[in-house]
């Protein structure tokens, strides 16, 4: 097998039609690298779901109810204070708390979900060994594919003809 | 779009390729010197920072007699600064998040620096409340821990409150602006020449790789704390509106606060964003993607925001006197009679009558007539802020109690040396960090077909 091959693109419309005529090659279409989304990219290579959303929505509820337990324990049970005959339980006022809070624990935990999720923070990755491998924040755009055969030269010519300005293979 | 004499709508170059972006907004931070007008800026701002330090020292050491406040107005400077700061940070997000949900494209070359706006200012508006306190070194009582004093926050209390409202939003506005930022850090790590600013960048950028799984995750994220950030942003300053609107006290008690100080923040948070975009603009050359047309949207925004407050303002007087609460009905008088008078009628005129201009779009247009307004909508929102605190607590039931407040010289610099402190962050962010979102402008620059493949 050999290492994955890593083409340059400087449109993602060159890249994208690339891929598809390696992928009906046969070849692997590994990743993608861009340096800003491209819809056509994310369909082929993220997975239909990711946890971000869910976890969001989990932490931020369960903060927001824990909150408002808080509350309730506090001013009901540990410390009831009659303030002007008001009800200990001042529900209306108790729901402003839980809201602020449960929105800031849903977006650290999505943050967390996020780095979780793309396996950040990685300060070193074998791709930045790759000289060209800079300009995928710049202005090009870059497809990693691995060829289906031991030889890798078929794939190499097909990526060329289809426009890519670089190939280079990439070495764990 | 067809018919205009710019090729583009948003992006005011008829070819504008994805490396000619990169260095546009990266070179003027890593490849040239801080300039000449950076460097008199920065030297300029300094006092101010100076004065803010000693200010909030001498408060914080003497205490809260050194501000105008007596017994009868008990609010003053510090409480109008906060909600007039929190007001312009609450843009920033609101520009961001809004316009993100709405697929507004032309944001790209605006939230960065909206979404810094919004940390610079809800910071210092954290400063507020705190020197207010009084004892601000009780400050942290506001949060529930367990302690051998066996007391709880009181729950129902505005103070605790806000201090939820601040906290939460200023960490929100943190993460939503990483996040943002975290792609153009990776894209000025891989621009860097010095070893200094690789491991600088490299360390921030968290090792970014731009994957398209990175991205799709970066995608879902982002869009679901901007559905976040409306009601965040919503949610804040309705509940400064609520330090105003739960009370007893004579014009104090209406329940358009919450809307209507929620409009007032996007007004001047608009207002900030425009005068800060004009300077940027200058600054650092960014005609290219900061263009007449995003200008010409921002000042709609006033427009519309403008309209609005001028009707809360006759809804507030109109509930007064239909109300038919003496008090209220005092209040109401009092504004246009009162002490305050003159600064009441500034107030109309900064905010309800000088942004009418911005119906022709020859004002819109014309940076200087959009500076002067934006700054004149800024005044005449902190004399709003000033005077709902001075007009209610002046005029209140217990006529005995009548007093007007009187300005000292410490109130003069806490409202005026912050500015120079906001002004100070921003001089010291542009030069660290891209001003101007990297990969959201080239991803316009793509879609309105103006980069058409790479610089090779």
């Amino acid at each position: 097998m050999s290492a994955p091959l890593l083409a340059e693109f400087d449109t993602p419309e060159a890249l994208v039609r690339a891929m598809r005529l390696a992928q009906a090659d046969g070849h692997r279409a590994l990743d993608a690298f861009t340096p800003f989304p491209v819809p056509a990219l994310t369909q082929a290579f993220a997975p239909p779901r990711n946890p971000v959303r869910p976890v969001m929505a989990l932490a931020g509820f369960g903060a927001a109810a824990a909150m408002y337990a808080l509350q309730w324990y506090s001013s009901v049970i540990a410390y009831p204070l009659n303030v002007g005959g008001r009800p200990l339980h001042s529900w209306p006022v108790f729901l402003l708390v839980p809201f602020e809070f449960g929105v800031l624990v849903a977006a650290i935990a999505g943050l967390v979900a996020l780095f979780w999720t793309c396996g950040l923070p990685r300060l070193h990755h074998p791709l930045f060994a790759i000289p060209q491998f800079e300009r995928a924040s710049q202005d090009r755009f870059l497809l990693l594919v691995a060829s289906k055969d031991a030889d890798a030269t078929a794939l190499r010519e097909s990526l060329e003809r289809s426009g890519a300005l670089l190939v280079a293979e990439m070495h764990p | 779009m067809s018919g205009t004499a710019r090729p583009h709508r948003w992006i005011d170059r008829e070819r504008l390729g994805y490396g000619e972006i990169c260095a546009a907004v990266a070179d003027p931070i890593q490849r040239r010197g801080p300039g000449r007008a950076w460097i008199i800026a920065f030297l300029g701002v300094l006092p101010f920072v100076l004065a803010t330090v000693i200010a909030i020292g001498a408060v914080l050491t003497v205490g809260i007699g050194l501000s105008g406040v007596n017994t009868t107005v008990v609010w003053g400077f510090s409480i109008a600064n906060y909600v007039w700061w929190i007001g312009i940070g609450n843009a920033g997000t609101l520009i961001s998040s809004m316009l993100l949900l709405t697929r507004q494209h032309w944001r790209a070359s605006i939230n960065r620096f909206a979404e810094a706006m919004t940390l610079f200012a809800a910071a210092i508006a954290g400063i507020f409340p705190i020197i207010h306190l009084g004892r601000p070194l009780y400050a942290y009582w506001l949060a529930p821990y367990p302690n051998t004093m066996d007391l709880w926050p009181q729950w129902r209390s505005a103070l605790v409150w806000d201090f939820w409202a601040i906290l939460s939003y200023l960490l929100f506005s943190l993460i939503f602006w990483f996040t943002g930022l975290l792609p153009d850090l990776a894209t000025m790590r891989d621009r860097a020449r010095s070893r200094i600013g690789r491991r600088f960048y490299g360390a921030l950028a968290l090792g970014w790789r731009g994957s398209a799984r990175h991205w799709a995750v970066y995608e879902s994220f982002h869009k679901a704390m901007a559905a976040l950030a409306v009601p965040l942003v919503c949610s804040v300053h309705s509940i400064v509106g609520l330090d105003f609107a739960a009370s007893l006290m004579p014009g104090w008690q209406e329940s358009i606060f919450p809307p209507y100080f929620v409009v007032g923040a996007m007004y001047s948070g608009f207002a900030m964003v425009v005068v800060l975009a004009i300077f940027i603009r200058w600054g650092l050359k960014l005609q290219a993607v900061i263009t007449p047309s995003h200008f010409d949207a921002m000042a709609k925004v006033m427009l519309f925001a403008s309209v609005v407050m001028t009707l809360s303002y006759a809804t507030e007087w109109f509930m007064g006197w239909y109300g038919g609460e003496h008090a209220d009905r005092a209040v109401i008088a009092y504004f246009f009679t009162g002490d305050y008078r003159w600064l009441y009628y500034s107030l109309l005129f900064c905010n309800c009558l000088v942004p009418q201009a911005l119906w022709f779009a020859r004002v819109r247009l014309n940076f200087w007539a959009l500076a002067i307004i934006a700054i004149v909508i800024n005044l005449g929102m902190w004399l709003e802020r000033i005077l709902i605190v001075w007009n209610t607590l002046s005029h209140g039931h217990a006529v005995s109690l009548w007093r007007t407040y009187h300005v000292s010289v410490y109130d003069v610099v806490i409202l005026i040396a912050p500015l120079g402190l906001f002004a100070f962050g921003f001089l010291v962010l542009a030069r660290i960090f891209p001003i101007v979102s990297i990969h959201e402008v080239s991803q316009l620059a793509h879609d309105e077909g103006a980069a058409r493949g790479g610089t090779a």
